[in-house]
């Protein structure tokens, strides 16, 4: 008798909260908001809420309650907490955000165990959503702009041997896979492979450059974190004068961010990445995505590859909203994003409904000075590149 | 000659991270000599400088060398306010409060230059004259290494002859060699301390805008290069400014050396070397004998 009581007040109860609720959905948003991360966060961050103010119209009738938590670092252990607690206290029906890929994989058992669709905003390493079947990624995997930018060093820009140095954690590794495989199987050869320190903190690349500068190679490939990472490793290429020594420095696009590009100023002149995004591409959303940021947060600032990830990955969250009709159910979720198609800053977007992954173009974009700014002009561009890992089937890509 | 090009190389970008290392660090050993208090907000000083320094560049347009002078003279005041609003109460305090009292500020100066200037790096330009190569006969090098490896050579040799010849650098010595007794002989401890206190925080502003070309400059800065700045400190010895200067140098040059050569062990040998060190000789290579 007693257990039937109990058990009529918890339906009863749950009926209430659940009619309460019915309009609001919880989006529940891990960044790194302090620490070495915190400008990333700010970027992804800004690019969700400004997708929401600009999109008002295509939210409602549905309300989004953004739950936001700090995973201070790329380490792991506080992004899972952070998921964790999201999701067992917050009650929270989507999760969104990871930075740095040590989170995402970190979190990947949670996020199976928590059954909630996980949109991942930036980290990139490749196998990452084979990790959970709730992962869906509307960033990039390293070996987008990684294979694409070994083919295109040796046919577009006839280099026969290169250095790659990556920062040594699991995107960098991912990175120098992407970019050795393909370099190497259209006639290239990778000389040196130098890991450059951690991505918890900015080190001085100089040892590393002269290594990479006493091998001679026609090309030197660099991963390293966007942000700091990257302004250090274009001062230091500058300042060891392995341009004038004829090493071309080349990369995902990590290493011109926007953010960035201007205080690099001159030193950036000539750098050639593989990336889906930056704030110069020539395209009707790019210009509208570019004016709103501008006119939100300021003349001085602009968006960047992550900023999009955020505005692309709340496009996503809100499509998913709408269609399911505020209910959001992990399966139901899956299956409405995959094969959705959305009209990015980056160009046109789809979720590959095999993988979960994204499918975008891929540019290859030359720094160049322009009226008086260093200015990213495109110079290549490949339709609809998918995951090469998974599609290769590759070490940790292929299905378990 | 690669040879030789080889080891210029390894050693001019060696000693020119040292030189960074040793002027940042100097007054760190010297204040935990003279009071055995446990700063680990020197490298908060460092950040705070730098971004004052950088400051005073960009919005006031001030050149380099003068935003240097600049950003010395206000860390150095801003530290003294410090040092008698707060430091002074905690010298006699066990050395687990003064820790957790200078951990805490170090996250207070991080936490407020977020808050002011975002968590973003500061680009800090040096003048055109300094930037590039440099032809040095055998091997071309960036510049501004050279440069600095000048300064810091000017410098060590300046802060040698203030600690020798000079009458407050004979106070300091005795009173790190024995405070008591120092003291007893009139030698006012608490204003001694005050001025190194400031002297070495000016010291760190400086290492923090002359060292961002390559250590960055992020509100991260205060903590991230602290564990640096206290192995140059443990391994030099407390005190000792000649001390300092050689454990900068070999920890640099060290650092520089195997990043080059091994860089798969990244900085755990530095760290591995260390421990094997001061299980040799606690006192740091350079320090005075326990007593």
């Amino acid at each position: 008798m007693m257990k039937r009581i109990i058990a009529v007040t918890v339906a009863a109860l749950a009926l209430t909260t659940a009619r309460a609720h019915a309009q609001e959905v919880k989006v529940g948003v891990n960044l790194p908001y302090t620490g070495i991360g915190a400008e990333f966060a700010q970027l992804v961050d800004r690019g969700m809420e400004l997708y929401l103010k600009l999109n008002a119209d295509k939210v409602r009738p549905y309300k989004l309650t953004l739950i936001k938590r700090d995973v201070k670092d790329p380490g792991g252990a506080n992004a899972k907490i952070a998921v964790q607690e999201l999701l067992t206290q917050d009650n929270v029906d989507i999760l969104a955000g990871w930075i740095y890929s040590p989170n995402a994989i970190a979190s990947a058992p949670i996020v199976s165990a928590g059954k909630k669709l996980a949109v991942i905003m930036n980290a990139g390493t490749a196998h990452i959503t084979t990790m959970s079947p709730y992962y869906v990624r509307t960033s990039f995997s390293m070996w987008h702009a990684g294979y694409a930018m070994g083919e295109a060093a040796t046919k577009l820009l006839n280099a026969k041997s290169a250095v790659v140095g990556y920062t040594d954690f699991p995107p960098g590794k991912d990175s120098l896979a992407a970019f050795k495989r393909s370099f190497e199987s259209t006639g290239g050869k990778v000389v040196d492979e130098i890991p450059m320190g951690g991505a918890g903190a900015v080190p001085d690349f100089t040892p590393f450059f002269q290594r990479a500068k006493d091998k001679k190679p026609d090309v030197f490939f660099v991963f390293v974190p966007a942000g700091d990472h990257a302004a250090a490793v274009v001062k230091t290429y500058a300042a060891l004068g392995m341009r004038e020594a004829g090493i071309k420095l080349i990369g995902p696009g990590d290493i011109t961010q926007d953010t960035k590009l201007q205080a690099m100023g001159a030193a950036a002149v000539g750098l050639i990445t593989m990336h889906h995004y930056h704030a110069d591409l020539d395209n009707p959303e790019n210009k509208r995505f570019v004016e709103a940021w501008k006119k939100e947060y300021g003349a001085t600032t602009t968006p960047d590859f992550m900023a999009v990830g955020g505005y692309d990955g709340m496009a996503a969250i809100v499509h998913v909203v709408q269609t399911l009709k505020g209910k959001v159910d992990a399966e139901k979720a899956l299956e409405a994003l995959k094969g959705w198609k959305f009209a990015s800053p980056r160009g046109p977007i789809s979720i590959d409904p095999v993988t979960r992954d994204i499918v975008m173009n891929e540019y290859l974009s030359e720094a160049v000075m322009k009226d008086g700014r260093v200015f990213q002009k495109v110079i290549g561009k490949i339709d609809g590149v998918k995951d090469a890992c998974k599609e290769q089937k590759i070490g940790p890509c292929a299905p378990k | 000659m690669i040879f030789g090009v080889d080891v210029a190389s390894m050693l001019l970008g060696g000693v020119a991270a040292g030189m960074v290392l040793f002027i940042v660090s100097v007054g760190l050993s010297v204040t935990m000599g003279l009071m055995g208090f446990v700063n680990l907000a020197h490298g908060g000083f460092a950040m705070l400088g730098g971004y004052a320094i950088a400051q005073a560049m960009k919005v006031w347009g001030v050149g380099f060398v003068p935003a240097l002078l600049l950003g010395f003279v206000v860390t150095a005041a801003a530290s003294v306010v410090l040092e008698r609003l707060l430091y002074a109460r905690l010298y006699r305090a066990t050395e687990l409060d003064q820790v957790l009292f200078t951990i805490g500020l170090v996250f207070m100066m991080i936490a407020s230059v977020t808050l002011r200037f975002g968590p973003e790096n500061q680009p800090l330009a040096l003048p055109p004259m300094l930037q590039g190569q440099i032809n040095l006969g055998i091997i071309h090098y960036r510049t501004y290494s050279v440069v600095l490896i000048l300064v810091g050579v000017v410098i060590v040799s300046g802060l040698w002859l203030g600690f020798e010849r000079t009458r407050i650098g004979a106070q300091i010595r005795a009173a790190v060699d024995n405070r008591r007794m120092a003291e007893s002989l009139g030698i006012n401890i608490a204003r001694l301390f005050t001025i190194t206190f400031a002297f070495g925080s000016g010291m760190a502003a400086l290492g923090g805008g002359l060292g961002a070309e390559f250590l960055g400059l992020d509100p991260q800065y205060a903590l991230k290069y602290l564990v640096y700045f206290l192995i140059v400190v443990a391994v030099g010895g407390l005190g000792r400014v000649t001390g300092v200067f050689y454990a900068a140098l070999l920890i640099g040059v060290l650092d520089f050396v195997l990043k080059k050569y091994v860089p798969q062990g990244g900085t755990a040998f530095v760290y591995a070397l260390t421990i094997l060190l001061l299980l040799w000789r606690p006192q740091g290579l350079f320090g005075a004998k326990a007593t």
